[in-house]
């Protein structure tokens, strides 16, 4: 069941190729789906851009419910490419993982905890570049003593807790789902009769997958916005 | 073997930290990327739709007013056109009645004219008639004093000499 990761030290710097390889791989996709079906815009959408846009409105309406457009329209464009990007890189492991040589080289990227942290930690990085663009820097700072002053500590842990459990969510969610797919195909398809019995789980596993997938995908790009908004917005 | 695998981190030995420079740098690369190729565009296109579909409620807001205002001139135009109609046939009546009193006032004078010199006609042919009577009635008297005059005559004779002048005079006329 584990795999080696293909790591490789650069310039002090660890590299995992898997990761940097699936994560190419899922912005690679995520860049030629996009363009594909954006190159020929019309007035009258047709096929893929009515697909896009309603993924815009939809971006459009977890930014909507969370501040008021006229701060949150800046945010948009990262929005829909969190939300693009996560689940594209979420429905890439769900298929089958490549192992070869005993090491793991094809999975989901977010189902790495390096990853996903990081992309937590630029989410949570920007709402505090942006708290201070918007608010000023005096603003921002006497959020972390509102409502009252002995808050301060729990402001603080909130703003890690925060970072953690955005980024721990999606990691856990996908990894598990990699963990039982790999158990029902490595653990349970043995011989004939296993492969026939591992059929009917593993659809039903692949199934329920994709739609954690598809969820987690909203779940990160809500938060972020929610997390954007608690920092830019002057009253909630 | 299965608890090292759910271990965080258990993925890479030590930290990756190439991993975290690698995915920002992609993930914000991919980001421009799209919102100069796949989603400004896009943005673009949805934004002008909407100004579209707004200038054209507006236009149609428009044109509906036009309309309106159009149709309520028509009907203002047409109730003036009705009144005016209404006028013009209260005149035509009115016009008719006067000269419809004034021919029948005219030819009641025409007619009373007439009359009075028919009047007048036969009066002048009466009196004409009377005048040439009575002067025959001289002459006849003349004649018959004269005749008297002439030869005594018996009053038989006279009798039937002044019928027959009188049978004459008649028979002259």
């Amino acid at each position: 069941m584990h795999h080696e990761a293909p790591i490789v030290s650069f310039l002090g710097l660890n590299f995992n190729l898997a990761n940097i390889l699936m994560i190419t791989i899922a912005s690679v996709i995520v860049f030629i789906i996009a363009v594909l079906s954006t190159r020929t815009l019309a007035m009258r959408p047709t096929g893929l851009q009515n697909f896009f846009e309603w993924v815009m409105d939809f971006v459009k309406g977890i930014i909507d419910s969370t501040m008021d457009w006229k701060t949150g329209g800046r945010f948009h464009v990262l929005g829909i490419t969190l939300m693009m990007y996560i689940f594209v890189s979420n429905m890439l492991g769900l298929p089958f993982s490549i192992v070869y040589d005993n090491t793991l080289w094809w999975k989901s990227p977010t189902a790495d905890p390096v990853v996903t942290l990081t992309l937590a930690t630029m989410v949570v990085g920007l709402s505090h570049y942006y708290g201070v663009k918007l608010k000023g820097t005096k603003e921002y700072g006497k959020e972390f003593f509102r409502p009252f002053w002995f808050m301060f500590p729990i402001k603080i842990i909130e703003e890690f807790a925060n970072t953690l459990t955005l980024g721990l969510r999606l990691y856990g969610n996908i990894y598990a789902g990699e963990i039982l797919l790999a158990l029902i195909a490595g653990g349970l398809a043995t011989g004939f009769g296993g492969h026939l019995a591992a059929i009917i789980p593993m659809l039903a596993w692949q199934g329920f997958s994709l739609f954690i997938g598809a969820i987690q995908a909203f779940i990160f790009t809500m938060l972020t916005m929610v997390y954007l908004a608690h920092k830019v917005s002057t009253d909630h | 073997m299965l608890t090292s695998n759910l271990v965080l981190g258990a993925a890479g030995a030590g930290f990756n930290g190439g991993d975290i420079l690698f995915q920002l740098a992609a993930f914000l690369i991919l980001l421009a990327l799209l919102k100069k190729y796949a989603w400004g565009p896009l943005m673009g296109i949805m934004n002008e739709r909407e100004q579209h579909i707004a200038n054209e409620i507006s236009a149609a807001e428009n044109s509906r007013k036009e309309a309106s205002s159009l149709i309520e001139e028509q009907r203002e135009l047409i109730k003036q056109s009705r009144l005016e109609a209404q006028g013009l046939i209260e005149n035509a009546k009115k016009q008719g009645d006067v000269q419809r009193d004034e021919i029948i006032a005219l030819a009641r004078t025409e007619a009373e004219r007439l009359k009075e010199s028919a009047k007048l006609e036969i009066e002048q042919q009466k009196e004409q008639a009377v005048a040439a009577i009575r002067e025959q009635v001289a002459s006849l008297s003349v004649l018959v004093a004269s005749k008297v005059i002439e030869k005594e005559l018996s009053a038989a004779d006279q009798e039937k000499l002044i019928n027959e002048y009188i049978q004459e005079a008649g028979e002259g006329r």
